[in-house]
């Protein structure tokens, strides 16, 4: 299954990690974004820095990003959520709350295919916007533009432009 | 006359840095006064294939059986993308340009 723009974006309660729960839903919330991303693809730590900036730039205006690491970490190791916490104290925190979808249900509800995989959700909980954060990994100075159009016209109360892009990165790692 | 190296990339279908890294090398041999087709490509499809090969993601460039830019000790081997870091630090899915010339000339200069 995968998300369409418009629809209803499934909830969901993940650990961060230092253990606390996050939920897509949060009152008062003017948009969320739905980061699925990993430790070990180049595509996703090629974009991470931009899209942790996106947290930072826009947390003052009622936006919440969440990234979300589904793989599999038996065959992937350098995705276990050791690996996620290590990182994340690596860098001396981030910007955004780093989820571990272990089971992998948050990662097929939204149908995400690749690392990384934006969703855009505003505050109905409607998916505005999906795909890449820009159109190129290699170019920092493109600075998740899509994901700030998104952003910035869910918060406009317009429609984003594009609203929908090919997501562009690794295969998100399935079990089994 | 001297020996034109012998070269391999070796990739995996899943990664879809492939094409990329196809045209890279033809460019950065074309930039070397070398045939911008002389290079062997091998495709890896199984975890078992990518043991054997030694293989620590897509794509794995070989000049004359040497990897440009070798994978840290202990890196597994196995259907993955592979992480490279660009001489301004920045991370990416395939080998700064400059590290494959650099190999290039190693090469020859052993020829």
């Amino acid at each position: 299954m995968t998300l369409s723009i418009g629809d209803e974006a499934p909830d969901f309660t993940l650990p961060d990690t230092d253990g606390n729960e996050h939920s897509l839903r949060k009152a008062g919330e003017a948009a969320a974004a739905v980061v699925f991303t990993c430790n070990h693809c180049p595509y996703a730590l090629a974009w991470h820095e931009r899209i942790a900036a996106v947290a930072r730039d826009y947390e003052g205006k009622g936006v919440r990003v969440l990234a979300i690491n589904p793989n599999d970490s038996d065959r992937y190791p350098g995705d276990s959520y050791d690996a996620m916490r290590r990182r994340v104290q690596g860098d001396g925190g981030w910007p955004m709350p780093y989820l571990r979808d272990e089971s992998q249900d948050v990662a097929r509800a939204y149908g995400a295919k690749t690392t990384p995989d934006v969703f855009v959700v505003d505050a109905e909980g409607r998916v505005r916007y999906r795909g890449a954060p820009d159109s190129d990994h290699n170019d920092p100075a493109l600075n998740a533009a899509w994901l700030r159009e998104a952003l910035d016209a869910v918060l406009d109360g317009r429609e984003p432009e594009p609203a929908e892009t090919k997501p562009v990165g690794c295969s998100v790692k399935w079990k089994g | 006359m001297t020996r034109a190296p012998t070269i391999e990339l070796l990739w995996w279908e899943g990664c879809p840095s492939y094409p990329d890294a196809i045209e890279q090398l033809r460019q950065v041999l074309r930039e070397e006064e070398l045939d911008p087709e002389a290079f062997d490509m091998r495709q890896v499809e199984t975890d078992e294939q990518a043991q054997a090969e030694r293989f620590p993601g897509s794509p794995t460039i070989r000049i004359d059986g040497r990897d440009p830019v070798p994978p840290p000790d202990g890196e597994p081997f196995t259907l993955t993308c592979r992480v490279y870091r660009l001489r301004d630090g920045r991370y990416s899915p395939l080998p700064d340009p400059a590290d494959l010339k650099d190999a290039l000339r190693r090469a020859k200069e052993d020829a």
